[in-house]
């Protein structure tokens, strides 16, 4: 049973509307009354994103997961800058599962692909300007005037004679009219907040301890989890003993569940202590011949005698004669090793159920939920707590399916919590790749063909949304967009189908494609001749906003300019998720040839800038997330079990080795574009390339803790 | 039952003497700031201070701390308000903030036992806490501004 679009909105309306005061809940921009009551089709969904209460509170509904990129600031800033909200009374709120809160670009409620921003900058916008004009309408009638001789400011409405009457006082009026079909948006020259660097709404919570992640849940008569995963890929057990884990005080449950035997106590340490325990016999032999080698072996062979799928094909390579420049490349496997393990909390009841997790797709988790246990959609709740980290990792169902499947067996709420290693050995990593390039130089140095072909794993196909034999669209970006002016291109890709599963990983094909590309034209302007920024630019005259970033980038690192002995630079730029960012790196050796990083200056043009400190911290957080796998990451395997499981064996970079990282923003009003992700693809080049301006020694895989030490 | 000093009350806690503080503290007491990150003392989000330095909880059995003072991130200042977390929401340092309780715990430790702390003592004392949305920038930022409130409030 849904609600239908009218349903919801007369309920919000009754229910909150008479309790508190004003509800708008408007549908999507150029939509009407009339449509809207389609919605059951799926086709048309009004949006609920506002109360404010006769107490001037001001609560603004987020819909998008808040994994530290900022969306519970920046999407309330961007409703408020319309509303023209007092924004110190402005309260925040997680929202419930409900498909009028999906994300606008992926039809379901689900964040990632850095769209949050980007997907509801129009209907936040509508749905603050719209509620602004019904108070300013409200406020007019009791005025007995005209509501254009009206003006808002600060969370007040102000008359033609400086009457004044607050938005609390408004709202039990407002709520009796009907909202503007198609309400009038500010200029942005008239922003009041989008653009101010306003400092984000749960930090106070967060430097004192209060925040409730996923693994804080709590609820009467919990149980914790710990869960014996198999071994290795494709391990099916073949039979346990519990006797022992029993034995260990607080443990209640030893159960079989599709990940593997849970154990479940009446706490962590009990459950972990059991798990340990256990007694488990696995069958290994389905991924006894497996290993990072092996792969690798695969992987050269696709790239010979592959299936290939055309991604991009312009002009013809195959007649183009000229010097070449042909390589190699690739890049690990890689764990997403957010700071919060996986984890789950979930109370299977006869007739509902009810899900508290750090997850990015609450939408898609709840319908996956609902089916697993025979129930209609809306017997099923989750409620999205705060994720310690996400990265693409949170997409993913498994450690939902786990609380359930355990909750159901025991009859009583449980916590699943992944130990780290569980977490880092869960297999959904961003695939390893290796690509073959060639490239055609005419005599004046610039390209006359580009041709790349690809094998990695398909992340569209893991994830249930991509079909057999189609391209998968992630596998090739950052290659099929090579933005270098080229006439003739061709780019392919060879699914790689061994292998450990693969997901949805910061910055997605671009985080290795990138530095795929990146440093190829970078080996394509050293075999010209030319400096690898002034190559780059020569051939971007048709890209005025990739330019622009590189130059801005290049401008202020000093490119060019003398440096410290045993220091170089190297630059990389790239478009992902419709931004455009340029990094410029500084590195030297340490005296046992360890690369440092000193400095990474990024040149950003994310369209119209909501929050500049938000901006600019998460760029600063995607090259130190780039640095990190670049320097020394991998996933690897052998007789099919992973090598890593904790921080030890999967460094991630520490407050010495972080370097200074200086962000500049190009201004614009162009619309908004992603950032969580697109700081990201440029590091991992930008340090091969002043890796190879330092020691002219080509770095053509990653890690480079790796490859340093392997030539 | 096992007798704890924690943030200066003293608890009674039923747990088993080899359970790690941390969980004895998430899981018993309820203060969930203190994080499980690693397991392993590789992280540094289970910071806590015992007799005011900088330990991971995770690796440290209740008892070995019985009759030593436990401090944790409720516990820091009464009303939140030590100069650390002041500083920490001045420069916005958290983003997804999972680690910043560590962070944070081992921070002040550090201006504890060293009010002015060059960027080389920085990187020493916070080498053992891992930041996954790579923070680092501003909290060498915030450890200096909280560095001059401290020296200010002396």
């Amino acid at each position: 049973m849904h609600h239908s679009a009218m349903d919801r909105r007369t309920f919000l309306r009754q229910s909150i509307a008479a309790a508190s005061g004003l509800v708008v809940a408007l549908q999507l921009p150029g939509r009407s009354d009339a449509a809207a009551t389609t919605a059951a089709s799926g086709t048309f969904s009004p949006n609920a994103f506002i109360r404010i209460g006769t107490d001037n509170r001001v609560t603004i509904v987020v819909s998008m997961a808040e994994m530290g990129q900022g969306v519970r600031t920046a999407l309330p800033m961007i409703l408020a800058e319309e509303l023209d909200a007092d924004w110190a009374s402005v309260h925040v709120e997680q929202a419930p599962v409900d498909a009028v809160y999906n994300n606008p670009l992926f039809h379901m409620q689900g964040t990632g692909g850095s769209s949050s921003v980007r997907a509801f900058y129009t209907p936040l916008r509508t749905a603050g300007a719209a509620a602004r004009a019904m108070l300013v309408q409200a406020a007019a009638n009791r005025w007995h005037v005209s509501g254009s001789d009206c003006h808002t400011v600060a969370g007040h409405v102000i008359g033609p004679k400086g009457e004044r009457l607050s938005y609390g006082e408004l709202a039990l009026d407002a709520a009796q009219l009907s909202p503007p079909e198609q309400p009038s948006l500010k200029k942005a020259s008239d922003f009041r907040l989008i653009g101010k660097e306003v400092h984000r709404t749960d930090t106070v919570d967060k430097v004192r301890g209060k925040t409730t992640f996923g693994i804080d849940v709590e609820l009467p008569g919990l149980l914790s989890a710990v869960v014996a995963h198999p071994p290795s890929l494709g391990a099916t057990m073949t039979s346990f003993d519990a006797t022992k884990a029993k034995a260990i005080k607080g443990v209640r449950h030893v159960v079989a569940i599709s990940a593997g035997i849970a154990v479940i106590a009446d706490n962590f340490h009990a459950a972990r202590k059991g798990r340990d325990a256990l007694k488990v016999e696995w069958d290994e032999s389905a991924g006894a011949g497996l290993s990072s080698d092996s792969i690798r072996q695969a992987m050269a062979l696709q790239l010979k005698a592959g299936n290939a799928m055309l991604a991009k094909e312009v002009g013809s390579v195959s007649a183009v004669a000229g010097p070449r420049v042909e390589a190699i490349y690739s890049a690990p496997y890689l764990a997403h090793a957010c700071m919060e393990p996986m984890n789950a909390t979930a109370h299977v009841m006869a007739d509902r159920c009810e899900v508290y997790a750090p997850t990015q797709a609450p939408g898609p988790h709840r319908a996956m939920v609902a089916g697993m246990l025979g129930m209609k959609p809306e017997q099923v709740s989750i409620t999205q707590t705060f994720l310690g980290g996400g990265f693409g990792r949170r997409f993913c169902p498994d450690f939902i399916m786990a609380a359930v499947e355990a909750s159901k067996a025991v009859g009583a709420p449980v916590k699943v919590v992944y130990t780290r290693e569980d977490d880092m050995r869960a297999q959904y990593y961003r695939p390893g790749a290796m690509v073959q390039m060639s490239a055609a130089l005419a005599s004046d140095g610039k390209p006359l063909s580009f041709e790349a072909r690809v094998t990695a794993a398909s992340v569209a196909r893991a994830s249930g949304m991509g079909k057999p034999d189609e391209l998968d669209g992630a596998a090739v970006e950052g290659l099929a967009s090579w933005p270098y002016a080229t006439p003739n291109l061709r780019v392919d890709w060879v699914e790689h189908t061994q292998g450990p599963g693969v997901w949805f990983w910061r910055s997605v094909g671009s985080s290795q494609n990138a530095f795929f590309s990146e440093c190829f034209v970078d080996e394509m302007a050293h075999q010209a001749g030319q400096d690898p920024y002034e190559y780059r630019r020569g051939l971007l005259a048709h890209e005025p906003r990739l330019l622009a970033v590189l130059d801005l980038a290049a401008r202020k690192a000093g490119w060019g300019s003398p440096l410290a002995k045993g220091h170089a630079r190297g630059i990389a730029v790239a478009e992902s998720f419709s931004s455009y960012v340029a990094e410029v790196v500084e590195v030297s050796l340490d005296s046992d040839g360890t690369p440092r990083v000193h400095k990474v200056v990024a040149a950003v043009d994310c369209g119209t800038v909501v929050n500049p400190g938000i901006v600019r911290r998460q760029v600063q957080s995607a090259v130190i997330f780039g640095l990190s796998a670049a320097l020394s990451q991998e996933i690897t395997l052998t007789a099919g079990r992973i090598d890593q499981g904790n921080f030890d064996t999967y460094p991630v970079v520490r407050m010495p080795q972080a370097p200074v990282i200086d962000v500049h923003l190009v201004q614009s009003t162009e619309a908004p574009t992603g950032i969580g992700e697109p700081g990201t693809p440029p590091l991992a080049p930008a340090l091969a390339n002043a890796l190879f301006a330092l020691t002219g020694q080509r770095v053509r895989s990653l890690p480079l803790s790796v490859s340093l030490t392997r030539t | 039952m096992i007798a704890l000093t924690i943030n200066g009350q003293v608890q009674h806690l039923d747990v088993e003497p080899d359970t790690p503080l941390l969980w004895a503290l998430r899981d018993t007491l309820k203060l969930t700031g203190t994080k499980y990150g690693c397991g392993q003392a590789l992280c540094g989000a289970c910071t806590v201070h015992v007799d005011g330095e900088a330990t991971r909880s995770c690796v440290l059995p209740v008892s070995a701390v019985v009759g030593r003072k436990i401090t944790t991130i409720e516990g820091l200042d009464p009303t939140g308000d030590h100069p650390v977390q002041k500083a920490w929401i001045a420069h916005d340092v958290p983003q997804c903030g999972y680690c910043q309780s560590g962070q944070i715990m081992s921070a002040a430790a550090l201006l504890a036992r060293n009010p002015k702390p060059t960027d080389a003592d920085i990187d020493s004392a916070m080498a053992g806490n891992i930041c996954r949305c790579g923070t680092y920038n501003d909290i060498r930022a915030a450890i200096h501004t909280a560095a001059g409130h401290a020296k200010k409030a002396g």
